[in-house]
């Protein structure tokens, strides 16, 4: 028994350094383990996942406040149309057609990360976004960070809101109708298309990622899919984790955290599309 | 007015330290509170439930953290920390409140009342 508190600790210490640098919740990395490598039953795996999103985030943010890393408004702003997106995807399961979605938001993960490599490629994460927006200034989005890596204060400029607001209720939607973890899509919304810089964009998408799961968390924790003997140990593992990859998270070049990121959407994104056309991998 | 303006960012500062530390012991607290379930179950080698067992049920949960039962201690260590975003939230609202930003303190709201309502909702329609 101890020794499989010590794995479970041990995987949860990994996604959740991972997770906070990343702002992608850790799910990914621990469902995976969780089924096939110790063979857990699969809801118990979900279960024990959505309870490592909330740890990721909590760790992650309690770390960030502080130095100002993470954009509450842009944060709650945001988390409106991802609650209502959830709560609709969710009320649509077994209406509406998750093969085709699989497929469409798979390939959209695809595309982002090309998007990303043509990013890297360029010199645009050492260029901030300046371009003002109305809805952005009225909304009062615009923030400020202060770099570790470079040792300066960074302020950035919110564009294209409405693009960045249909995207979150789209992420939310897709987590709450398929299931998937919508951290990836969350960071995209903020980095590509408002235009914010990934380290601000990452510890965003944290936050709101343990709002969001807060509520399907209770689900599982009444309905029996979290098993105190998986779960616990996993979410001390993921506190301590996050904690210490979120203070990593702000000493990284954005350059090394894209090319982190980029090879993790590109491979959920091949995976989803092909779900969608039956064949399942991982 | 500059001088005013400076009192104004001290006392923001210090209202962001301040929520920062809530939020910093709410984690704490319910990490500790698993952690201490996790030792009782090292230490007394049982789950305090027979078989495979775990208890699910508020009531059940609460007579076994009473009882100092180690799976049920680790569930609502776990419950904590299932809501510590939601005390985030609400901490939130406070701090928007306390900065005068009455549009942010709406749009927060309306965060925490769907979190409320898919929380019942999710609670009864389990």
């Amino acid at each position: 028994m101890l020794n499989d508190v010590l794995l479970l600790a041990a995987t949860g210490f990994i996604a959740g350094v991972l997770g906070a640098i990343l702002g992608i919740g850790g799910g990914m990395i621990v469902t995976p383990v969780l089924t096939l490598a110790m063979g857990v039953n699969i809801k118990y795996a979900i279960g024990a996942s959505i309870i490592a999103v909330i740890a990721t985030s909590s760790g992650a943010t309690i770390a960030y406040l502080k130095d100002e890393m993470l954009n509450l408004r842009v944060a709650m702003f945001l988390e409106i149309a991802t609650s209502i997106g959830a709560i609709i995807g969710a009320l649509l399961t077994g209406v509406a057609p998750t093969s085709f979605l699989f497929v469409l938001f798979g390939a959209l993960l695809v595309f982002s990360s090309w998007n990303m490599i043509r990013k890297l490629r360029g010199k645009s994460d050492s260029v901030v976004n300046m371009q003002d927006d109305d809805l952005s200034k009225r909304l009062k989005l615009d923030g400020v960070y202060y770099d570790k890596a470079v040792d300066k204060e960074v302020p950035y400029h919110v564009k294209n809101v409405p693009g960045g607001f249909s995207m979150m209720f789209g992420a939310g939607f897709a987590s709450g109708l398929l299931g998937i973890g919508s951290g990836a899509f969350k960071v995209i919304a903020m980095d590509t298309i408002m235009g914010m810089p990934l380290k601000p964009s990452s510890a965003t998408s944290n936050l709101m990622m343990g709002v969001t799961a807060a509520a399907s968390a209770t689900v599982y924790f009444f309905n029996g899919s979290i098993k105190p003997e998986i779960a616990a140990p996993l979410a001390l593992g993921i506190l301590v984790g996050a904690t210490l990859g979120s203070r990593l998270m702000q000493h990284l070049r954005a350059r090394v955290i894209r090319m982190i990121f980029i090879p993790i959407i590109l491979y959920m994104g091949v995976q989803m599309v092909l779900q969608g056309f039956g064949v399942k991998i991982g | 007015m500059k001088q005013s303006n400076e009192t104004k960012a001290k006392e923001m500062h210090d209202v962001e330290i301040l929520i920062g530390q809530i939020l910093r012991i709410g984690v704490i607290i319910s990490a500790l509170v698993i952690l201490f379930g996790l030792i009782l179950l090292m230490i007394t080698q049982t789950s305090g439930y027979p078989g495979n067992v775990f208890p699910d049920k508020p009531s059940v949960i609460l007579q076994g953290v009473i009882a100092l039962k180690p799976f049920a201690v680790m569930m609502f260590g776990i419950f904590l920390l299932i809501l510590t975003p939601v005390l985030r939230v609400v901490v939130s609202i406070y701090a928007f409140a306390k900065e005068a930003d009455y549009l942010y303190v709406v749009i927060t709201t309306i965060v925490l009342i769907i979190l409320a309502i898919s929380m019942v909702v999710g609670y009864f329609g389990r």
